[in-house]
């Protein structure tokens, strides 16, 4: 406690600095996945091979990534684009397939109603599907956020600044005291971004507290809010 | 950059790089050792675990509520700590990647036995089976795809965690970036990153391949659209997607 009173300041810079990097691909990975997704539910074909890239990739280690991305893209290896990519990457697996489940699981009726009542297809994807789709898109978010704050500290092993930097320097000093510091920051920093997209889904989803509440969530949905219910606790 | 990649190939070309106790077959080995210890121990672990919570129910939100938080754990703060507080060995980190590995084990088993068909679980008990059987000729067959998804899932991010212990001074293919890194060797770092990369998808495939070959086929198909939440855990990807979060 007196070693974190006394570098509070470092702790909570080293926090910012993993708080972008772990944000940063969400909010990519968020901006690619859905127009994929879209695309995707075009053929069969498509879907087969978007989501077989995905796992591909999603199988690769981190640490590894991180450092043939450098190669690919030209940076430094001590860039923190690298880590935001590799999240980034990461991120679009996860949430391509989130935000088919989640598209999937709008019913047939409501867009046939849609497109009876004279929507056009990008105005009917804005105010329809997409709403409709929240709530498995913030389920597959919340699983996006935990991991990729877990994942960020392994770029500490390269040198990249953020929490896990306590994690090496606590390891090479043999100071037990600041590896447990990032590790409860790390968790409370988990914490936070959770509660974060949990407000946020309630703000942007008001109608699901309206009725019977579960009763209109597909069941694939129901699975993946579980488990993001409980990467939450 | 076509220098690096030539450099890279080079070096993982170089007989000298397959030879020796720092040699890759070595290294692969080591890397593939660590992994099957890990497993070993976190199956013998999360499955009866998750057998015992599928099947009776008891202890649901506890398991769920767990595996949730040590998935928010980060898998570098544990190791570090595990080897600061008990010393630089082989146990110490394999402990440390037991306790990131039982999470999706736990939740695959889990997940697969209560996914099975109520109704294929009441007709067994209404044959008379006892709990016993009922466990192991019905439900323990239907979850088997979910459960092995689990274990997919588990098997990859222990092989990706396992490149990171070489920092704390074991071995494995995550030695080559380390050791890279220290020399500012950028060819043995990238040769080692490629390595890993293939190993993993490399060991992905055979889980596929064993998965169509040996798990009953029956339990893979899809039913009608009133189980899609079962036939859903039942494609392993999806599972791998539902049942964690993130490779390390």
């Amino acid at each position: 406690m007196e070693w974190f009173l006394a570098n509070s300041g470092q702790v909570f810079s080293l926090a910012g600095q993993h708080l972008v990097l772990a944000v940063l691909p969400m909010i990519f990975g968020l901006l690619i996945s859905i127009p994929l997704a879209q695309l995707a539910r075009q053929n069969r074909t498509l879907r087969t091979v978007v989501l077989t890239a995905s796992s591909l990739l999603y199988t690769i280690p981190s640490l590894a990534l991180f450092i043939i991305l450098p190669t690919v893209l030209g940076t430094r290896i001590l860039d923190p684009v690298n880590v935001v990519v590799a999240l980034t990457i990461y991120a679009v697996a996860l949430l391509v397939r989130a935000a088919l489940d989640a598209f999937d699981s709008v019913d047939d009726d409501l867009q046939q109603a849609a497109v009876a009542m004279g929507f056009k297809p990008l105005a009917r994807f804005l105010q329809i599907d997409l709403p409709l789709s929240l709530p498995v898109l913030f389920a597959g978010l919340r699983v996006v956020s935990v991991s990729n704050i877990s994942l960020v500290s392994v770029a500490a092993l390269l040198g990249i600044g953020n929490l896990g930097m306590l994690f090496t320097s606590g390891l090479q000093r043999d100071f037990v005291t600041e590896v447990l510091v990032g590790i409860v920051a790390i968790l409370v920093l988990a914490l936070l971004m959770d509660a974060v997209l949990v407000l946020l889904e309630r703000l942007l989803t008001p109608w699901t507290r309206a009725g019977a509440g579960k009763s209109g969530e597909p069941a694939s949905g129901r699975r993946l809010s579980e488990s993001a219910a409980g990467a939450a606790a | 950059m076509s220098n690096v990649f030539t450099d890279t190939f080079a070096w993982l070309a170089d007989p000298k790089h397959w030879a020796g106790s720092t040699g890759i077959p070595v290294r692969l080995a080591e890397h593939l050792q660590y992994t099957g210890l890990v497993m070993l121990i976190a199956t013998a672990i999360a499955v009866p675990v998750g057998l015992y919570v599928g099947h009776t129910g008891r202890g649901r939100v506890a398991v769920v509520a767990l595996a949730g938080a040590l998935r928010a754990l980060p898998t570098l703060g544990l190791l570090t700590l595990f080897v600061l507080l008990a010393g630089i060995g082989l146990m110490p980190p394999v402990w440390a990647l037991v306790i990131l590995t039982v999470p999706p084990l736990l939740a695959g088993t889990y997940a697969g036995i209560s996914s099975v068909d109520r109704d294929v679980v009441d007709a067994a008990r209404a044959m008379g089976m006892t709990e016993l059987q009922v466990l192991f000729r019905a439900e323990f067959p239907n979850a088997l795809p979910v459960m092995f998804g689990g274990f997919r899932t588990g098997v990859l991010q222990v092989i990706a965690t396992v490149s990171v212990v070489a920092y704390i001074n074991l071995g494995g293919l995550g030695r080559y970036l380390f050791d890279g890194l220290v020399l500012s060797d950028f060819p043995q770092m990238l040769g080692g990153s490629l390595l890993i990369a293939v190993l993993a998808i490399a060991v992905d495939l055979v889980l596929v391949l064993f998965q169509r070959l040996f798990l009953s086929r029956g339990a893979a198909r899809k039913p009608d659209r009133s189980h899609q939440a079962a036939a859903h855990l039942t494609d392993p990807a999806t599972a791998e997607a539902v049942v964690q979060g993130g490779t390390s």
